[in-house]
């Protein structure tokens, strides 16, 4: 029951949320995110930590084509669902000092938005899950279309073009999978991960899969809706893209593509390591120079997912591991990251690093929000950041010494950019945009705490959060390695 | 190698082994947040009363530690538990952190009270103290670390401290430039340590010290292996104690206040890279190969970087290069398995080095900012006590008996020439260079006319007691501290020697025949006399030049020849800029312009629109109508399954 709590409380409260106006709106969407993310607290208190599926349901949805509204949550799932039910209600207070007009359509589609994301990472039947994957984009697409920047439409519209591609071929994928389950036709998890299929079959199933969660991360070279959708979505919508929606990509490799296709895998794993990546060090390398702080976050983003994406493949305990630990911190990080950046804008009415600089001069806790969220990032021992890369980094190596090596570059390219744009932002002489820049708000702080609480809470001690998955991680690589 | 054992009263000694760190940190915490708000007497007490509380727990730890012991650690938590990698946050206990503890929090408590005077005029003041703290934490973690993960906790974080530091006065941008190039330059190493550390959990399943020394002597690993794990270690060593080629980030370093280049860039945090390697000296002892290059690269960086201290005429950026230089003679001691003499210059050095970092400070403090040496001269009247532990500081580093350098330095030649008689060779010309640009210091500073303007001359004032004392003691450990090493000639008690024995004993059974004594005493009184010898005459040379012919070092730009060569540092620096700076950046612009833009995003967009059937499907999308999209979706899901019943 606890599953479907979780998942239809968002919906039930965005159907209110959506016959509310202005600052009534916001209120209750906010009070309604922090309720699911006391359930979603209940649930991890109540989980038994081995590697069983726990709060599950298995209800005939559509019985006579084998599709069951099957859906419940083991350690990985649960990890997926706590990130999502602690940020969402940040990212709404983080938007308490803007004006959206019809905030009631707005606050409804993030509720809305966080069923779909919530949906996909408790989903155990494949069409269960492709529904939700399409469920949680639809808000999305509004988001940006609609209180977008002023390149919008064109941008959104790429987005589109992006994922809507890759969910048909994953769909096609699905529908192929489907139609191998042997006796009555079944979409359910436990049907696709018993499928023996030939490794030719295998072989071309797994890039259908593989190329809508490839797009959504994104993994080079699916990447180039990425920069423009972050830049120009209202900043609540590019956290939701980054903080949580991204997660839906690399979650979906963990659970409907590494047990699906073990065979497809380990032919294509090497290329997918060399794509992950150069994705690694080009985005590292372009976020140097950009001038945009939204556009260097996104490629910045694009470097640290790549690593992420190759800790998957690399089918041993401390990739995998690390990749569970670094998505939550990634969607930490990286949502403090655009806040810090929309409070910039939001007193100077600028982004560009150019016009910046001198900040710390005139807001002291800004400075020491900013540099703590930027030694998350940039995986300063004892901080978040850290154990992913530590634990991604190690599993690379392990794999392959040179890959592990060339990847290891990112924590060198990594301070670059990051101590390159803080000098500029933050330290220097003021100038006439900079000078008197307030320091931050109470509300301000009330987001920035709780994030930085979990810089160090999972920097200090990531056993929390690891010893939840890692039954779950052991069990998947016992199916793949069956 | 007899088991890391666990104390019997353990929880006692881990709350202990806990504070010591802890408390600078709480100093941090407080100081950090009341930045601004708490007076500068809270300041002080809270940043010099953490580390010196920790300075006396580490005192109580050293006198209650069982002699001859192997050590102990005390687990605190687990810190990372995946699969079989598990790294709990621990601390070791045994010979090599206690002196590096008490070396830590003692210099650092010396440096933390000479702070108070020197920044006392500052309003970052409460900030300073909350980053010096933080250091002291950083680098505490670093040496009383059970496991190479806490070391890379410290290591990077001593890295973050140097960074904020470096960069204290952050409205100047080639004071940010240089913070930021410390810390990338660092990261290079780090990546080279981390790399390491992750080939150390794949041959030995662990990173805990103790597992992994005890297992080496006899696992069979192959000898590239350990060769690898060593190279990569000494990369990381080679980041954070500025040897060749990573270190150009320390001279740059200088922009930090100069409390800061005494603790950090010249006592503590630069010689962690001879802390890690004498951590690991059982692995290097496995790796002749390693230790050779460990051997060259101190040896180069030692006469590389004391030429360019020849010529430098900014009195930190001389003994900035001479730290690079100094640190170079400790890898060189390494290199060739003098491995318990190597700490001893460590110890040494930390004592002469931040006196003379601090005595500048007191010089610089007196002329009001000046660093430039041309504008100095005479201060000897001004500042006698500054002048007097100078002196002593210089005496020590140029290895002039019986202050502490001279033992230190002695023993690192005796067994450099007993290793290689070349090397042994270059390693004297290092140290007639040292001696020659540290009188030459002295002499521009202290002797002669003044040569600064009149409002300096109005200004010159001997420093307060918060920083004088300071001096004091350390030039009674400058002077004193030689004799814990005593050469075999003069007593057959090395104290030092025989206090750090422990550590060695794995290496010693492995190699028997690098730790025995060969030489007789008439070689040992040679050596001694012909260092001695050579440290004189390039003292009487700066003499001759400085003090008897008066000459003042060109002004900017008229140098010529060679000497043009090394003032401008040989050009490394611009070196460095064109073939790694200038690229990558033109990379960053290129692959964005040329590559996402030109390339990766028209085809992509091209084949979307191909493959979506084209421009009227796409026209009712940018007409903004993508619900419909969606929908047609939705209804597409609902057909396939509506069609998949019908079909059954």
């Amino acid at each position: 029951m606890l599953t479907a709590l979780l998942l239809f409380w968002p919906a039930l409260a965005g159907l209110l949320v959506l016959l509310m106006k202005g600052e009534a709106a916001k209120k209750t969407a906010f009070g309604a995110a922090v309720i699911e993310f006391l359930i979603a607290v209940y649930a991890a208190v109540s989980f038994e930590p081995n590697a069983a599926t726990q709060f599950e349901i298995n209800q005939p949805w559509i019985q006579n084509a084998g599709i069951s509204f099957h859906i419940g949550m083991d350690g990985i799932s649960l990890l997926l669902v706590l990130l999502t039910a602690f940020l969402v209600p940040l990212i709404i207070l983080s938007s308490f000092k803007h004006t959206y007009n019809n905030a009631g359509t707005f606050y409804a589609l993030i509720l809305f938005m966080q069923m779909g994301m919530i949906g996909s990472f408790v989903a155990l039947d494949a069409f269960v899950f492709y529904f939700f994957w399409e469920v949680a984009l639809i808000p999305i697409y509004f988001i940006c279309g609609i209180w977008g920047g002023e390149r919008r439409v064109p941008v959104t519209f790429k987005f589109f073009i992006y994922t809507i591609f890759g969910s048909l071929f994953m769909l096609v994928g699905f529908v192929y999978l489907y139609f191998q389950t042997p006796g009555t036709h079944t979409s359910d998890i436990s049907a696709f991960y018993n499928l023996a299929l030939s490794p030719e079959n295998q072989s071309w199933v797994f890039w259908f899969i593989f190329l809508a969660f490839a797009i959504k991360m994104p993994v080079f070279p699916f990447h180039t809706w990425q920069p423009d959708t972050y830049t120009e979505a209202p900043t609540p919508g590019t956290m939701l893209l980054s903080g949580i929606m991204l997660k839906m990509g690399i979650y979906g490799v963990i659970r409907w593509l590494l047990p699906v296709v073990p065979a497809g895998v380990a032919q294509w794993a090497d290329v997918v390591l060399v794509l992950a990546i150069i994705g690694i060090i080009y985005g590292a390398i372009i976020a140097i120079r950009q001038n945009d702080l939204k556009r260097l976050t996104a490629f910045s983003s694009i470097s640290h997912v790549g690593l992420i994406a190759a800790g998957l493949f690399t089918l041993n305990m401390q990739g995998l591991q690390g990749a569970m630990i670094q998505m939550l911190s990634h969607g930490i990080n990286v949502v403090g990251m655009f806040f810090l950046i929309d409070i910039i804008f939001r007193r100077t009415g600028t982004r560009e690093i150019k016009a910046l600089g001198g900040i710390t001069q005139y807001a002291k806790f800004f400075t020491i929000a900013f540099m703590i969220l930027l030694l998350g990032t940039v995986a300063l021992p004892l901080t978040n950041g850290f154990v992913g890369e530590f634990l991604l980094l190690s599993g690379v190596f392990q794999y392959n010494y040179i890959m592990g090596a060339v990847a290891g570059l990112t924590i060198i390219l990594g301070s670059v950019y990051l101590f390159r744009m803080f000098q500029r932002v933050m330290f220097g002489e003021a100038n006439t945009t900079t000078a008197k820049f307030t320091d931050l708000t109470a509300s301000e702080l009330a987001v920035l705490i709780p994030l930085i609480i979990l810089v160090f809470w999972i920097g200090l001690h990531p056993n929390t959060f690891l010893n939840i998955s890692e039954p779950a991680v052991q069990n998947l690589l016992s199916i793949i390695k069956r | 190698m007899q088991q890391i054992q666990v104390p019997e009263n353990n929880a006692a000694m881990a709350l202990i082994c806990l504070l010591i760190p802890l408390l600078p940190f709480i100093g941090f915490v407080i100081n950090g947040l009341g930045n601004g708000k708490l007076p500068k007497s809270v300041v002080t007490l809270v940043g010099c009363g953490s580390v010196l509380v920790s300075f006396l727990l580490s005192i109580y730890l050293f006198i209650s530690f069982p002699a001859g012991s192997v050590g102990y650690t005390t687990e605190i938590f687990n810190w990372i538990k995946v699969g079989s990698l598990s790294i709990p946050f621990a601390f070791q206990i045994d010979q090599l952190s206690l002196i590096m503890l008490l070396l830590v929090t003692g210099v650092g408590f010396i440096i933390h009270v000479y702070s108070a005077g020197y920044m006392s005029h500052d309003p970052g003041f409460g900030k300073f103290f909350a980053f010096l703290n933080l250091f002291i934490f950083s680098m505490l973690l670093l040496v009383m670390g059970a496991n190479y993960a806490m070391m890379f906790i410290g290591w990077e974080g001593v890295g973050l401290c140097s960074y904020l530091l470096i960069g204290f006065w952050n409205k100047v941008t080639p004071y940010n430039n240089a913070a930021k190039k410390a810390f990338i330059m660092n990261r290079i190493g780090d990546l080279g340590f981390l790399l390491a550390i992750f080939l150390i959990f794949m041959t030995y399943g662990s990173v805990t010290y103790s597992e992994v020394f005890t297992q080496a002597p006899t696992l069979p690993v192959s000898s590239e292996m350990i060769t690898a794990i060593t190279l990569l270690l000494f990369v990381g060593a080679m980041g954070k104690s500025a040897q060749l080629p990573l270190y150009t980030w320390l001279p740059d370093a200088m922009a930090g206040p100069t409390p800061v280049s005494a603790l950090i860039h010249a006592a503590t945090m630069v010689t962690a890279g001879i802390y890690m390697v004498l951590r690991s000296n059982v692995l290097y002892t496995m790796a002749p190969i390693t230790l050779e290059f460990v051997a060259i690269i101190g040896l180069a960086t030692a006469v590389f970087a004391a030429s360019i201290g020849l010529f430098q005429n900014d009195i930190k950026k001389v003994l900035a290069y001479s730290t690079v230089s100094q640190l170079g003679y400790m890898f060189l001691a390494l290199g060739v398995m003098a491995y318990s003499t190597s700490f001893f210059h460590v110890l040494t050095h930390a004592f002469f080095k931040a006196l003379l970092f601090l005595g500048a400070g007191s010089v610089i403090h007196a002329m009001s900012g000046e660093q430039d040496m041309r504008n100095m001269g005479g201060l000897r009247k001004a500042l006698p006590v500054t002048f007097i532990t100078m002196l002593i500081g210089t005496l020590a580093i140029s290895g002039i008996p019986p202050f502490a350098g001279f033992f230190s330095k002695d023993e690192i030649l005796a067994h450099v020439f007993e290793h290689n008689k070349i090397m042994w060779a270059f390693g004297l010309l290092a140290s007639f260079m040292t001696s020659f640009y540290m009188f030459r210091l002295m002499f521009l500073t202290f002797f002669g006319g003044f040569r600064g303007t009149e409002e300096q001359r109005h200004h010159l004032h001997e420093s307060p007691k918060s920083m004088t004392l300071p001096l004091i003691i350390l030039a009674i450990l400058s002077t004193i501290g030689g004799f814990m090493g005593l050469p075999p000639v003069f007593s057959e008690n090395h104290s030092l020697g025989n206090f750090l024995a422990p550590l060695f004993t794995a290496s010693q059974q492995l190699n028997p025949e690098a730790f025995g004594h060969h030489m007789d005493h008439a070689t040992e009184y040679m050596l001694m006399g012909i260092s001695v010898v050579v440290a004189l005459i390039a003292a009487i040379i700066a003499y001759v030049i400085y003090v008897s012919k008066k000459s003042v070092p060109a002004a900017e730009g008229t140098e010529t020849g060679l000497h043009k060569l090394i003032y401008n540092k040989y050009y490394i620096d611009e070196l460095y800029d064109s073939i790694i700076v200038k690229p990558v950046m033109g990379l960053s612009t290129g692959l964005y312009r040329f590559v996402e833009k030109g390339i990766i995003d028209p085809v992509v967009h091209g084949f979307g629109r191909i493959t979506m059937g084209g421009g009227r499907g796409l026209r009712v999308l940018q007409s903004g109508a993508i619900g419909s999209y969606l929908l047609t979706m939705v209804a597409g899901i609902i057909l396939i399954l509506v069609l998949n019943y019908i079909m059954r």
